[in-house]
């Protein structure tokens, strides 16, 4: 079915693995950040210790730095030979280098500044005095967080989760670094595209991928903006 | 018997008061800027004064020479906002039974339906707080500290932003309340005329400073 669809629109199967593997890597790096981005902005934005401004500078490492040096740097720290590779490797069974799970971390840890940015903003946007008036009524911290904070600021939570997947599935040079342009495991839309500008007579693949591109970025801008108004929507419901 | 007692500053400001109420009614009398929000901060916890003792009946909530000073979801103490602070995204039932499930079962002794109807609250239960009139929305801050089964009610001049008829219906709203449930209280207001009928004791404060004790008409404890 695959097949004869996508015959039809001219796609070969090798684009469509990198289609499919571009959603696969930016949904799961994205959703997978999430509960860390929610815990680091809440950190940013309501509480004060020692080391935050470099805590915040690391975070927004990724926003400013060249691709290929975070890219570099993941290679370093998860590669088979990195620290946090071999850990993860011999007590999980986790291997990110050259495998479409070092795209998803690539993905993540380049989405996670602008995620952070935008919950962060609209975490710092609740009354700080709904959160005093929860802690006057009994409930500890956390309660306050899960019943007042969170749900005031959901329509920044999920604006910010749809920037990470849309800022993941346009990600290419932390991903080529780190885990190459390999087709079927690797090669995602942005990567694939890289490949057909470096192959004479591939023009139309290159039209068609971002044909594609266009069309996922667009529906993802459009379903941020469609859930975010849905949610103040029923915040504002009698 | 309330006792109250702090020192404190912040910027050119300096609060030093001490207050004894042998009443169960305690109002905070004096001019903006006197310093009766921050001492009701104080005693609610939160704002930890440079020094200081809270206790309500013999049961102490801050003692900074003693090494006491309990978190304010510890202190179970209701408290009635200057603005009513209710939680935009949850019903008016939901915004009253929030504080509920947090006090302890064995020291619950505030009824729901009892509140509710004390309160002519029944037929809001479903709105949401930005459907409500000021003085509803007071109603509801009200019964929301009431349902925590507070120790003591603290409430920051809970008639300021009402028109007189409705400042005449909260407070016997107050009035009612007092006689139902025998919780202390202690409230701020700038109008001596507005407190002389809820209080047993009245302290007037003056720039950070307690400068008269006096009996109000409400009956004496003691």
């Amino acid at each position: 079915m695959q097949q004869g669809f996508g015959a039809w629109l001219g796609f070969s199967p090798q684009e469509w693995a990198a289609i499919g593997l571009s959603l696969k890597v930016a949904t799961i790096g994205s959703l997978a950040s999430l509960p860390f981005g929610i815990a680091m902005a809440w950190l940013l934005a309501r509480r004060q210790f020692p080391g935050k401004l470099l805590l915040y500078g690391l975070v927004h490492l990724p926003l400013v730095l060249p691709p290929v040096v975070t890219g570099w740097l993941l290679l370093i720290a998860f590669g088979r030979q990195g620290i946090f590779g071999r850990a993860l490797d011999s007590c999980c069974g986790i291997v990110f280098s050259f495998r479409w799970t070092g795209a998803a971390l690539a993905a993540a840890v380049m989405g996670f500044p602008l995620m952070v940015r935008t919950i962060r903003l609209s975490i710092e946007a609740v009354d700080a005095r709904l959160e005093q008036a929860g802690e006057s009524l009994g409930a500890p911290p956390w309660a306050v967080f899960f019943t007042v904070t969170l749900p005031l600021a959901a329509p920044g939570v999920i604006a910010g989760l749809i920037l990470g997947f849309a800022r993941a599935i346009g990600e290419f040079g932390a991903t080529i670094t780190f885990v190459a342009n390999i087709p079927g495991e690797t090669q995602t839309i942005a990567t694939a595209i890289y490949g057909y500008t470096q192959e004479p007579g591939a023009e139309f693949s290159i039209v068609r991928l971002t044909l594609v591109a266009i069309v996922i970025a667009f529906g993802a801008l459009i379903a941020s903006e469609l859930l975010a108004a849905r949610v103040s929507a029923r915040a504002a419901e009698p | 018997m309330i006792e109250i007692e702090a020192a404190h500053s912040f910027g050119d400001f300096r609060l030093e008061a001490r207050i004894q109420a042998h009443g169960d009614t305690l109002a905070l009398c004096g001019a903006s800027g006197a310093g009766k929000t921050t001492l009701l901060n104080i005693v609610a916890g939160l704002l930890r004064p440079r020094a200081g003792r809270v206790a309500i009946d013999g049961t102490i909530f801050l003692d900074t020479k003693g090494g006491v000073d309990l978190a304010p979801r510890l202190r179970r103490i209701g408290y009635v906002f200057q603005e009513p602070r209710l939680f935009p995204h949850l019903s008016v039932e939901r915004n009253l039974r929030y504080g509920q499930r947090f006090a302890p079962a064995a020291q619950r002794f505030v009824d729901f339906e009892a509140v509710t109807s004390l309160l002519g609250l029944g037929s809001l239960l479903a709105r949401r707080p930005d459907r409500l009139s000021g003085g509803e929305k007071q109603r509801v801050a009200i019964g929301r500290a009431l349902l925590v089964s507070p120790r003591l009610l603290l409430m920051d001049e809970p008639l300021a932003a009402l028109d007189d008829a409705r400042r005449f219906e909260i407070l016997g709203y107050i009035e009612k309340m007092r006689e139902a449930f025998s919780i202390p209280i202690v409230f701020v207001s700038h109008r001596i005329s507005e407190v002389e009928r809820l209080a047993s004791d009245i302290a007037v404060l003056d720039n950070g400073r307690l400068v008269e004790m006096r009996r109000g008409a409400a009956p004496s404890a003691t």
